[in-house]
């Protein structure tokens, strides 16, 4: 997990239908980590409602999956409509989650 | 996932059986590196797209079988960062 700073938001109409209804926004890091690629911002999905400039952790990877999963597994279990194409567990094509919104930070000096 | 733009097309008349059919385009990203990104959208030269990497992404986007693991998962309409147009900002870099 990754701390850092929402500098933005952003909108897509053509996408794919696993991002249908997820609020995107942009974090840039704010401590060095080491990525699989050279990296400015993370694009991070958000379900906790994080606005700019607000301090988040970003969790990285399949975690960040699953962690969308279950109300997901809700929703197709509930007789409501599953998204187009839902296919099971981890359907989300996404690998960046806002995990939790800061409230405090003691031990380093956030800008 | 990240922020890149579209650069262009990239075609191989010899490649992997993997790749057969897909449409691959090189992407800038936001902080000024290159990647090559399978398309299944119908991006265009000069677009903002997500682009989401790892073979879960892959296998739930564009199928098993293809030989990338970075996928252009949605076209940007708009954003902003830092106040400001989405553009300036993913250029600016670190």
């Amino acid at each position: 997990m990754i701390l850092g700073r929402v500098v933005g938001e952003l909108w897509a109409t053509r996408r794919h239908a696993g991002l249908d209804g997820q609020k995107l926004l942009i974090v840039k890091p704010h401590c060095w980590y080491c990525p699989p690629f050279d990296v400015a911002h993370l694009i991070a999905i958000d379900r906790l409602g994080a606005g700019v400039g607000e301090d988040v952790i970003v969790c990285l990877g399949e975690p960040a999956r699953r962690s969308i999963d279950d109300e997901a597994e809700q929703t197709a279990a509930g007789g409501a409509a599953a998204a187009p194409g839902y296919q099971g567990a981890a359907f989300y094509p996404v690998e960046a989650a806002v995990m939790a919104i800061v409230d405090n930070v003691d031990g380093i000096e956030l800008p | 996932m990240r922020l890149a733009r579209v650069i262009g097309p990239v075609w191989g008349a010899r490649h992997a059986a993997g790749l057969d059919g897909r449409k691959v385009l090189e992407l800038e990203t936001a902080s000024g590196g290159r990647v090559a990104a399978v398309d299944a959208l119908g991006a265009g030269p000069g677009e903002w797209v997500l682009v989401a990497h790892g073979s879960r992404v892959r296998d739930l986007t564009v199928g098993a079988e293809v030989a990338d693991k970075d996928i252009v998962i949605a076209i940007v309409d708009d954003g902003q960062a830092d106040g400001g147009p989405l553009g300036q900002t993913a250029r600016g870099g670190r």
